[in-house]
């Protein structure tokens, strides 16, 4: 089960203004009645792009010049609330590989890397550089690179961090971990079997 | 070396190191519901994977059943085909469902402690991040996405990174109208919506000392909105109380030797924490939140604060918040008219919030033009109400019955607010949309609030309405 390691993620990029953009927003409930994540990507951010008639509001996501935009930029806190896996399907399932913001919930930042979505964090500072850089020209070309901790944009760049065990799993090609789970079966038993509860 | 009850819990249930660093943890008890499972029995299937311990799964229904209608097939599609799906895995693949004739079913954070799943010392996982409501039996419990879902039924593990623990001490007397719901609002109105990031909240002090197993599963569940992943309070003699007896919790002999184990598991008094918090249980008033994050949050003698005085970094979300909500800043939000309350939750849908809510309600009318709807968190609960005539008292005040579910928590169910209505409500979430509509609001408080607006139909200050 050998998955490819993501050293880094290269696209352009489209920001998505705010902080504490909840997973509710990502993804509305009303679209998680479903029994597979098959075509989520059409209803990521629905409530956010489109107006309670259905129309498409003002957004960057609803912008042709970011419609080629593989990377999503935001605020701090990105992907708070629900536990919903749907939030991070949606994202992929859109064509997007990388999320850059100024912080993450922690359920959606495992989540993410578990997918194989490295979701970096810059500084507020430089998340307000990248976004005007990617406002100004939504053709310029950005690298999240995982490996060396910085995010290029053009002929610039800025540092990015994190967490180094997602950093790990993501360069090694071990952002799913089933396969090291299943492995450590024997000791699970052993695990399981100091335990009185388990039974 | 002394140890906080975190550590002691992390440190039974950790199998192994795994090559990134990150520790393969044992889950001892795994709860899953229709919405987050169905594709981790697909994920195992297209595996050929199977569940390694089924009987430390178990399975209920509650984000899409509805509340007015028992009978099957569903009058939605969608929700129908869910709660078959779930039926079908879990028959497949030999896990324990609480369905909707079995009357226990309900919300999977109220259904685990009722049946005595949940127990101090376990580590608890589900696709929900209200899971952590279980921290409250001083167990580690966390939410997780539906490939840990997955994870967790082929291996009973998953992989996890220790978190820092945080204690927040809670000293002192609540005053008069203060309930557990306005003691975890203050906590994140203070420490913020992602104060706890990276954190595990550990409560303490003489508040959660003397508050009963319910309300501190009121606290619990709500850490995660304060970006903790989980929270707990030490176990103890009201822990104990609460469990005896209850279905799946340990008889005779094995239930005094669980009672010591489970005390063992306290943190040590002695032990280290990587941050402290104190807070005065005074300075705590009834409090509701004005935005569209559980943060945003005001007692209720307290205006919506003005934008300028507010920390640079929250000024952009306020802006926004008051736009969705149509309020002022400097505004009082007592006055404010309510068009729906909702009772229920698994913030505050158990027995004890509807017996208070019921106190409250005895002999009152909701007021003209209010939908009021009071869904019980589980069949058990629903059962215990009426049986005490509980729901008698919804019904003659003008409240409609439901039964139990997630309802108007999330709206995924028919349950919806509709337009902008204003929602006075005791779940957890006042998102943007959260409650069914795109430009519904919602305004989080306890249940005695949310009766006291149910009455006047404005927001108001239970306190004042009720002479207390």
């Amino acid at each position: 089960m050998s998955l490819p390691a993501i050293k880094q993620v290269t696209g352009k990029g489209v920001y998505v203004p705010g902080d504490d953009i909840d997973t509710d927003r990502i993804i509305p409930a009303r679209f998680m009645k479903c029994v597979t994540f098959d075509g989520l990507g059409e209803y990521m951010f629905y409530d956010v792009r489109h107006d309670p008639e259905g129309n498409k509001r003002e957004h960057n996501l609803n912008d042709p010049r970011f419609a080629k935009a593989s990377i999503i930029i935001s605020g701090n806190n990105f992907g708070c609330g629900s536990s919903r896996e749907h939030a991070p399907q949606a994202i992929a399932k859109a064509g997007f590989n990388a999320v850059i913001a100024e912080g993450y919930a922690e359920i959606f930042f495992g989540n993410s890397t578990q997918l194989g979505i490295p979701c970096v964090t810059v500084t507020a500072a430089d998340r307000a550089t990248l976004a005007a850089a990617v406002e100004a020209n939504p053709e310029i070309e950005i690298t999240v690179d995982v490996d060396a901790l910085e995010v290029r944009y053009g002929s610039d760049s800025v540092p990015c961090t994190l967490r180094e065990a997602n950093r790990d799993a993501l360069l090694n090609g071990r952002w799913d971990p089933i396969g090291d789970l299943l492995a450590g079966a024997d000791e699970v038993a052993a695990t399981a079997a100091k335990l009185p509860y388990f039974g | 070396m002394a140890k906080s009850l975190y550590e002691k819990v992390w440190d039974a249930h950790a199998v192994r190191q795994l090559p990134n660093g990150a520790t393969q943890l044992l889950i001892g008890t795994h709860l899953i519901h229709e919405v987050t499972s169905p594709q981790a029995f697909g994920m195992l299937r297209e595996r050929g994977l199977t569940v390694k311990y089924p009987q430390r799964t178990f399975a209920t229904v509650d984000h899409i059943v509805p509340t007015d209608e028992a009978q099957e097939p569903y009058s939605d599609p969608l929700a129908d085909a869910m709660i078959k799906a779930l039926r079908k895995n879990c028959e497949d693949f030999g896990v324990t469902f609480f369905d909707t004739d079995t009357g226990k079913q309900g919300v999977v954070h109220i259904v685990g402690p009722e049946q005595g799943i949940t127990q101090p010392g376990m580590t608890i996982a589900c696709g929900d991040s209200h899971t952590s409501t279980h921290g409250a039996f001083g167990a580690i419990a966390f939410g997780v996405g539906t490939s840990q879902v997955r994870d967790v039924l082929a291996t009973q593990t998953m992989a996890m990174s220790k978190l820092k623990v945080r204690r927040i001490n809670v000293d002192g007397e609540l005053k008069k109208g203060v309930r557990a719901k306005d003691v975890i609002l203050h906590i994140i109105m203070k420490l913020g919506v992602n104060g706890g990031t990276g954190y595990a909240y550990e409560y303490a002090g003489s508040v959660f000392d003397a508050m009963t197993m319910e309300e501190r599963m009121t606290v619990c569940n709500m850490s995660i909105e304060g970006g903790a992943r989980c929270g707990y309070v030490n176990p103890d003699e009201t822990t104990f109380n609460y469990l005896k007896g209850r279905p799946y919790c340990p008889k005779g002999a094995a239930w005094d030797e669980a009672v010591e184990k489970w005390a063992g598991y306290a943190s040590d008094p002695d032990c280290e924490y990587d941050d402290v918090v104190n807070i005065d249980a005074a300075d705590i008033e009834p409090t509701i939140t004005w935005g569209v994050t559980p943060g945003q949050a005001i007692p209720i003698s307290k205006n919506i604060p003005m934008v300028v005085d507010l920390p640079e970094d929250q000024k952009g979300t306020a802006v926004e918040a008051l736009e969705y909500m149509q309020f002022n800043e400097g505004d009082s939000m007592k006055g404010k008219k309510i068009d729906v309350v909702f009772v229920g939750s698994c913030t505050n849908g158990r027995f004890s919030d509807l017996e208070e809510a019921a106190s409250y309600l005895k002999g009152k009318k909701v007021a003209e033009g209010v939908k009021a709807i009071c869904v019980p968190g589980s069949q058990v609960v629903s059962s215990i109400a009426e049986q005490k005539g509980l729901h008698k008292i919804f019904i003659e005040a003008g409240f409609e019955w439901r039964g139990a579910g997630c309802s108007m928590c999330l709206a995924m169910n028919p349950d919806k607010l509709v337009g902008d209505q204003l929602c006075a409500s005791t779940s957890n979430r006042n998102f943007k949309g959260r409650q069914g509509s795109i430009t519904g609001r919602t305004v989080l408080m306890s249940p005695l609030m949310a009766i006291a607006a149910a009455v006047t139909g404005e927001i108001s200050d239970a306190r004042e309405v009720f002479g207390l």
